[in-house]
């Protein structure tokens, strides 16, 4: 605190005369200080973005119920999606997102997880140098091309082999599989990574006690990789249900209360994408009730987000 | 199983027999797993096959054309292609009617327009092409017959719709197909617009995402004391919002950018007349918001693998702190920041949902002039022409998705040829 400081260390060695005063306090420098609050300021920005999502979908959302005749109750429990005819129930958006999210998780869970358990303890070294640019293909494809292909190839698929009369061109089953296709490789790649990291230690240990490859594989590394696993299960289905354009361009447009794969019928996303695509004016009851229908898929996506990384952090086993 | 050996009494003989039953059926069960975890993967990367075949299908094939007029009537058997601007206007003028002129006129002044924009014009209009049908490429090449016989037939059946009609092989991504301006007939209708508006969007984004990102990661990396609580609450953060679903972003785009800083992202306060707050460059904040986890992300990755000597040797020498960051720590982490910046780069071309919440037009002829224009994208149009009923559009569309793919593919392989490169180096 003092002007003068002695220099911490030495001073027992270096005679006390010889020492010069020198002032050692920190001397401020407004270059310095300036670049840390420009990167503070850098970081913040994350912060103002997360308040910006809260507080403008929250404001349009409060603006939504506080229209005659729209009430909390209703928005949560209606089973009946028309703005024309001033319904607001949200279920039948909800049933969409969770069928399709559905489907995309049979597909993907079984296919991502098996995959990657073939690359972490099947392949060998050069087979996985060349299946893992495959994945990240497949992984950096727009969704949009996604939903071209649900509805140019998957849905005719689907449609000659059920029957055209038994499921309709706009359809669940098909956005969902693709959807399922779409995730399998994150599922993989995360998955992957937390097999990749258990030590070879247990698996050497499990053959030594006389396992075969698939019961080391599943009874011994899968359970040791079960944090990461289940964390990239829950990942998944938090982009399952944010996914937008393969539900827009395959699900079909119009709310339907329905679990029933074969039928079309429009998830949240999609609902948001369809009408504010349209010429909507700002202020009107549809504008808003677009805010609470993504007021309600961000808080779901976010729940979902703090439980996988907390699934992470608390099951996390450290190996040395 | 190699220890197994017969034995003289029963019982142990029993008992061995039994585990050599139990480790066959091990055996079987392991194999029968193996075979199932690579089925899984091949059956990923036949997804990706058929993904890439769903494509090409409908990019190339046979299509039926028909015109009104012979274009080598029309400049003594010169081909349309090589006469200039002014020729082709007067032609235009010549073919439609006065009304439809002054019509395109009014939209786009000619004056405006160039040679390519008026060709289509007259190759839509004054030869009135048009293509009736189109055949996928598995048709094209395996059952031409089948084609011919629905060409005849369909003359017979409906002379008006069919009269004229040439069968002709087609690929839909051309030169032609960039330069010309989207529109309705799917036979001259081009990407220029959408494909110069994603360039300009993706263009402005990494202006404002690139640094703001490289900033918070220096940031968090360099500066921040990891446990005081506003750097934990940053950190949770920007992992959270980078599962935040991208059409929320849009919404978040719409009512900041698009309707709060309408002023601002309008280019009125610079003296912009006539625009709304659906311009360029609210979709390229909207979108930089969008990638900005990802490049935190990642610079922060390569600013943690540069080795602490590094700094410790800089601050031995009287460095300053952002002496240290600017002359040493960043240069060594540049491969890995540009290689984030790309495959962020890449995200925010194809990225679609926030484009239409922020009110990206199908409708647009002119190109984009500048960070205040109204605009439309390329996966927008992909979009548009996917959602219409008509064969034709989905040629288009499949089309403009291979022009996207392309880019996208160019992208990844200059960041795997930056990251080798870069990383030889240091």
């Amino acid at each position: 605190m003092s002007s003068i400081n002695l220099p911490p260390m030495d001073s027992t060695v270096v005679s006390p005369l010889a020492v010069p005063r020198i002032n050692l306090k920190r001397k401020p420098r407004f270059g310095e200080t300036l670049v840390r609050i420009i990167l503070f300021l850098c970081a913040a920005v994350s912060i103002l973005t997360t308040f910006g999502i809260v507080i403008s979908l929250g404001r349009e959302a409060l603006l939504f119920f506080q229209f005659p005749g729209v009430t909390i109750t209703e928005f949560f429990t209606g089973t009946d999606w028309s703005p024309q005819s001033a319904k607001f129930g949200v279920l039948p958006l909800v049933t969409a997102t969770f069928t399709t999210s559905l489907i995309a998780m049979v597909v993907a869970l079984p296919l991502g997880l098996a995959a990657a358990i073939y690359l972490s303890e099947y392949a060998s070294f050069r087979m996985r140098a060349a299946l893992k640019p495959v994945l990240e293909v497949l992984a950096g494809v727009p969704t949009v091309v996604y939903g071209f292909f649900a509805l140019t190839f998957v849905t005719p698929l689907i449609r000659s082999v059920l029957g055209n009369d038994n499921i309709s061109i706009y359809n669940m089953l098909s956005a969902g599989l693709v959807m399922g296709i779409m995730i399998t490789p994150l599922v993989c790649s995360m998955s992957e990574d937390a097999l990749h990291a258990v030590p070879d230690s247990l698996r050497e240990g499990a053959y030594g006690v006389g396992s075969t490859k698939l019961e080391a594989s599943l009874q011994v590394v899968v359970p040791a990789a079960l944090s990461g696993i289940m964390a990239a299960v829950i990942v998944a289905i938090s982009r399952a249900v944010g996914e937008t354009m393969i539900v827009a361009i395959a699900a079909g447009a119009g709310p339907n209360f329905t679990f029933n794969p074969l039928q079309s019928a429009e998830t949240m996303t999609g609902h948001i994408a369809r009408i504010s695509g349209g010429d909507l004016s700002y202020n009107s009851i549809d504008y808003d009730s677009l805010f609470a229908i993504g007021l309600l898929l961000f808080f779901i996506t976010l729940v979902l987000n703090l439980v996988s990384r907390a699934l992470v952090a608390r099951f996390r086993e450290v190996y040395e | 199983m190699a220890m197994s050996q017969p034995s003289g009494s029963s019982n142990t003989s029993n008992s061995l027999s039994a585990s050599q039953q139990n480790s066959a059926q091990r055996q079987r069960k392991a194999t029968m797993g193996r075979m199932i975890f690579s089925l899984s993967t091949i059956v990923a990367i036949v997804a990706l096959l058929l993904l890439l075949w769903s494509i090409v299908n409908r990019g190339f094939g046979y299509v039926a054309v028909r015109q009104k007029v012979d274009p080598a009537t029309l400049a003594q058997g010169r081909p349309l292609a090589e006469l200039s601007k002014d020729e082709l206007v007067t032609i235009l003028q010549a073919g439609v009617t006065r009304g439809v002129f002054r019509r395109y006129d009014s939209e786009k002044p000619f004056a405006e327009r160039d040679q390519t924009e008026v060709l289509d014009l007259v190759i839509e209009r004054v030869v009135g092409q048009e293509t009736i049908a189109s055949w996928t490429l598995q048709e094209s090449l395996f059952s031409k017959p089948v084609i011919e016989t629905e060409l005849r037939d369909g003359t017979e059946k409906d002379a008006k719709k069919w009269a004229g009609a040439k069968l002709e092989w087609r690929s839909w991504v051309t030169p032609d197909f960039l330069r010309s301006v989207g529109g309705s007939n799917p036979a001259v209708a081009g990407i220029r617009v959408a494909l110069l508006g994603s360039l300009w969007v993706v263009f402005i984004t990494m202006l404002v995402a690139v640094p703001i990102g490289v900033g918070a990661a220096i940031y968090l990396e360099e500066y921040a004391n990891p446990k005081s609580r506003i750097n934990q609450f940053i950190e949770t953060n920007i992992n959270n919002l980078a599962g935040v679903p991208s059409i929320i972003y849009g919404m978040l785009g719409l009512t900041i950018f698009v309707r709060a800083l309408e002023p601002l992202t309008s280019g009125a306060i610079f003296g912009v007349q006539g625009s709304n707050g659906r311009t360029i460059l609210s979709a390229s904040l909207t979108m930089a918001l969008l990638v900005l986890p990802l490049i935190i992300i990642n610079a922060r990755e390569a600013i943690r693998a540069v080795p602490s000597s590094l700094r410790q040797a800089s601050y031995g020498l009287g460095a300053t702190k952002w002496e240290t960051v600017r002359d040493h720590v960043l240069p060594n982490a540049i491969p890995g920041i540009l290689t984030g910046a790309i495959l962020s780069l890449s995200r925010a071309i194809g990225e679609t949902a926030p484009l239409i919440v922020i009110g990206a037009s199908t409708f647009i002829i002119t190109d984009p002039t500048g960070p205040f224009s109204k605009f439309t994208a390329l996966p927008i149009q992909i979009y548009d022409w996917t959602s219409r009923p008509i064969e034709q559009f989905r040629n288009i569309a499949s089309a403009a998705i291979i022009v996207l793919l392309v880019l996208l593919i160019t992208l990844n392989f200059t960041a795997v040829l930056l990251r080798n490169r870069f990383s030889k180096k240091v």
